[in-house]
């Protein structure tokens, strides 16, 4: 059956409208909408939601085993087919930032990490002096770091140096919802990188992944935004949705921004105005 | 017997007790040579003795003293 809104009619576009994989140093991303888990108490919500999202990529926190917990968000993640991406959530120094790491690639069989070390409770902004180290440190024991940081292009620039295999600049402070504050610093950033550019923190509606995407970001980190949404399923698919778009937009060639309006009918063959009546 | 802290609290093991057995205590799953579960799947958890991580093929082999500590930790929801 076909939806009300969709023609009948296929047309080739010429393109494929499905999005590439992403390489992330040896590790192919095959969907561009990366996941967070936290936010959320109904886990069954959560699992409607990531499946909605079609996320290939999901990150969990390493904790304490607690043995009262029954359910287990990496069965749920393992029953999905999701590879598990786990973060350093809650390290503020180096040493406690590696360890996690080694932990979490003990306890889960992946390289991948995503660093994030956090300068204080308050902000979550990401400590760039010590996340650099922690970088550096993690590339060097065969890590593939992902690393959260500031959206200040110049220490995006230095995470890479570091050994960063994707740069995840933050849009706006975690869990705020505020969008990209800084879309100049977001363009920049993606625009020097040689590595991939993931938009991570800040998104809290499907419109602003759109625009991480358009501004040259090759993927985005969305959780708070749908595990804290009124309907988290509803808005995994319009994220994803938001994604898929954005890319495109990009690649689409947007037009320039002009001073003054560019007629799209022409004048020529205009009627004679009408000479007013008395 | 020893007495280990298991993530901050205290735990009374058999004598000659290992990792292994520490980890078979707190997630009560039987554990293989190799540190798998015994009924198959996976574990999901890691070890910390002593602010180092042991890895899960030598839980069998190692030995906990009196008073070891440890941090057993494994995936949550997060980020």
């Amino acid at each position: 059956m076909t939806s009300a809104h969709e023609t009948t009619t296929s047309v080739d576009p010429g393109f494929d409208t499905a999005l590439p994989a992403l390489q992330i140093g040896a590790y192919t991303l095959r969907n561009r909408l990366i996941m967070g888990t936290g936010g959320i108490t109904d886990l069954a919500a959560l699992e409607k939601a990531l499946a909605v999202s079609g996320t290939s990529l999901t990150t969990v926190a390493m904790r304490r085993f607690n043995p009262e917990l029954k359910t287990s968000v990496f069965t749920m993640l393992e029953r999905l087919g999701i590879d598990v991406l786990p973060n350093t959530a809650g390290c503020f120094t180096v040493k406690d930032t590696v360890l996690t790491a080694e932990l979490a690639r003990e306890a889960l069989e992946t390289n991948l990490i995503k660093v994030e070390v956090i300068a204080d409770e308050h902000t979550l902004l990401p400590d760039v002096i010590e996340t650099l180290a922690a970088t550096e440190q993690l590339a060097d024991r065969g890590f593939t770091p992902l690393v959260y940081t500031s959206d200040d292009p110049a220490a995006a620039l230095r995470m890479e140096q570091a050994g960063a295999a994707a740069v995840m600049p933050l849009g706006a402070p975690i869990g705020t919802g505020l969008g990209i504050l800084n879309p100049h610093n977001i363009e920049l950033i993606a625009t020097r990188a040689q590595v991939p550019v993931i938009l991570d923190a800040g998104i809290g509606a499907a419109s602003e992944a759109a625009l991480a995407m358009e501004l040259g970001c090759e993927a985005v980190l969305v959780a708070s935004a749908v595990t804290r949404a009124q309907r988290p399923a509803a808005m995994a698919h319009a994220v994803r949705r938001a994604v898929e778009a954005g890319w495109h937009s990009r690649s689409a060639g947007r037009i320039p921004r002009r001073q003054h309006a560019q007629a799209s009918s022409t004048f020529e063959g205009v009627i004679d105005p009408v000479e007013e009546l008395t | 017997m020893p007495t280990v802290r298991i993530n901050d609290q205290s735990i009374d093991l058999p004598p000659g007790a290992t990792v292994a057995h520490a980890v078979e205590h707190t997630t009560g799953r039987e554990l293989t040579p190799e540190g798998r579960p015994a009924d198959g799947g996976r574990l999901g958890v890691a070890v910390a003795l002593e602010g180092s991580v042991v890895p899960r093929s030598l839980w069998a082999a190692a030995d906990l003293e009196e008073n070891a500590q440890l941090e057993i930790v494994t995936a949550v929801q997060g980020g």
